[in-house]
């Protein structure tokens, strides 16, 4: 049925740390591994080991360069070395699971459809025809088709991992949130504000990809932190160091020898 | 957007078809003229080739009867179904003409209607789509409805109307070239906002959320090659000879069907011939304005892919 629910219980999905993705790629590869042996058909690819490799991935990282209209102390459009908030942001992107999803009402066959009790969206692919019209009504990209099955593939949150209770309790998160070295992934319930992926939002200020598309996106994105100067906000280092006051015994010992006085710890 | 063959085949050929049952279920031509039943036949064939056409570029058209059930929700459901609903008092209307050399108007009005409700549900199917801000506008049904009239226009005139038309052959020939001035001036706002759309309200920035820092590029793609996504919806090679192409569809499907149609008024004798050239003319003109309506389409998925400035090896 491709009518969206009007709400959905639970809004199930990812909270994407820009700050901290180092861009490893370990996302995109865990999530491969798992949904091509998993759930559905196998995610093929063309000509893998030609020179015009191309296959079906349900997430990717892109990687965005960001540089200030108007640096400051310098003219317009120099940027030379590090200049204010210039970065490079790696930039994970997979199905959204958005509220308001067009891939779900374009769907002519009810292959697609939207979870009522998670707000997951998935394609049941015994009835897909391959159309194609879902990927087209996507503004992220978040749908491929998979070209040896014919049939549409995107993420399903690991529906199969997050339910699964064969696994190990910790092991009950997407492949990608549960791969990242970097911890820049995080799984929850977006729909109650009092649980830590809304939390985080919230005290990160979360933001929706492309709102102007209307879709309500489900996942969150949190922005890069701002930049801090080399020493800048961290109180004297220097001093912490050389604090030896809770030595004791010997070392205790041999400090207020070397130190020249009585008191422990000076300096 | 990625032009595949099988649906601008699709779209501009039903167009045809539906547009030449329009002006036969309408009442024009004399029901008992070979003419006219031949008329029928060509314009349930060319509907039949276009949806034929629709289901070549399925990954799996044996499930395509599925395609039927989502009408409440799907534009493209609602095509199929209006395709069907349609062809069932159009195969009865072409029937009558020729097995039975009748008409009925009652019925032939309900098909004229229908015939243009099917061909509303074809141009919805992309008006529909917030991610390509060049399709999602109400010029683009009134686009592929005005063109899907006037080929059946011409067709009409040129090929079954001199022998069996219920007008003279001359007010048919004025006709056409209104229906030819106000399609293209309709597709001429189209295209005038098409180009000034671009992707929208949406951009690099919006796409990444990351505005507020400053402006923002693709430094790297997911990976070197292209994929789905790229294929199929970053086409580039229309968009750079955009205006050249534009420049061939006026030529081809305007100007030389208007001047051969002008020519045609002031040259009787050759009227048959002149229309019949002007009409394939115009066909063939359809076709490139087809082709450049999905090749030259910016799709939102662009800006993850660096927008109009990035480099994209396939295509």
């Amino acid at each position: 049925m491709t009518l969206l629910p009007a709400a959905t219980n639970k809004k199930l999905g990812l909270v994407i740390d820009l700050d901290t993705c180092v861009g490893c790629h370990a996302c995109v590869v865990n999530c491969k591994e798992w949904n091509t042996s998993g759930y559905g058909a196998a995610l093929s690819d063309q000509d893998p080991y030609g020179a015009n490799p191309t296959g079906a991935w349900l997430n990717r990282i892109h990687t965005f360069e960001i540089t200030p209209d108007k640096p400051k102390g310098q003219g317009e459009g120099e940027v030379i070395g590090v200049t204010d908030e210039a970065r490079v942001v790696h930039f994970p992107k997979s199905c959204l699971h958005c509220e308001d999803a067009p891939c779900v009402t374009v769907c002519p066959t009810g292959a697609s459809y939207k979870r009522a009790e998670d707000g997951i969206v998935l394609v049941e692919e015994d009835k897909c025809i391959g159309c194609g019209l879902c990927a087209w009504s996507c503004a992220y990209g978040a749908r491929e088709m998979d070209i040896a099955a014919g049939v549409m593939k995107k993420c399903t949150l690991c529906i199969d991992r997050i339910y699964n209770e064969e696994l190990e309790e910790i092991d009950r998160q997407p492949a990608c949130v549960r791969t990242c070295p970097a911890g820049a992934r995080h799984f929850g319930d977006l729909g109650d504000p009092n649980s830590d992926v809304s939390l985080l939002v919230k005290e990160r200020g979360g933001f929706d990809l492309m709102p102007e598309q209307g879709n309500k996106p489900v996942n969150k994105y949190l922005p890069p932190r701002k930049r801090t100067r080399l020493g800048e906000g961290t109180p004297a280092t220097a001093a912490i160091a050389d604090d030896t006051s809770e030595a004791g015994g010997l070392l205790g010992w041999i400090d207020r020898a070397l130190s020249g006085d009585k008191r422990k710890g000076a300096r | 957007m990625h032009p595949a063959l099988s649906v601008i085949a699709f779209t501009t050929l039903s167009g045809a078809g539906y547009g030449l049952a329009f002006v036969l279920a309408l009442g024009h031509g004399n029901p008992a003229a070979l003419s006219t039943k031949l008329g029928w036949f060509v314009a349930l064939l060319l509907i039949a080739i276009g949806l034929l056409c629709s289901t070549l570029h399925l990954g799996n058209p044996q499930r395509a009867w599925r395609a039927f059930s989502q009408w409440r929700s799907s534009w493209l459901s609602r095509e199929g179904v209006m395709a069907v609903l349609t062809f069932f008092p159009l195969t009865v209307l072409a029937a009558m003409s020729v097995l039975g050399d009748t008409f009925n108007l009652a019925l032939g009005y309900a098909v004229a209607i229908m015939c243009g409700l099917t061909v509303y549900c074809t141009a919805m199917i992309y008006a529909s789509l917030r991610t390509v801000p060049s399709w999602h506008t109400g010029w683009t049904p009134a686009v592929y409805l005005m063109f899907s009239m006037t080929a059946g226009t011409l067709i009409y005139l040129s090929f079954f109307g001199p022998a069996s038309g219920t007008m003279s052959n001359r007010i048919w020939i004025m006709l056409a070239l209104v229906f030819l001035v106000v399609a293209w001036g309709v597709k001429f706002f189209w295209h005038r906002r098409s180009k000034a759309v671009g992707y929208g309200q949406s951009t690099q920035e919006s796409a990444t959320g990351l505005g507020h820092i400053g402006s923002v590029r693709l430094l790297e793609r997911p990976h070197m090659t292209g994929n789905y996504l790229t294929n199929e919806m970053g086409f580039r090679v229309a968009r750079k000879h955009e205006a050249k192409l534009w420049f061939i569809t006026l030529l081809v499907g305007f100007a030389v069907p208007v001047l051969l149609l002008l020519l045609a008024l002031l040259v009787p004798m050759m009227a048959g011939f002149l229309s019949m050239v002007g009409t394939l003319s115009l066909l063939v003109g359809l076709f490139v304005e087809r082709w450049l309506f999905f090749a030259t389409a910016r799709h939102a998925v662009g800006l993850y892919y660096g927008g109009d400035e990035a480099l994209v090896p396939s295509d």
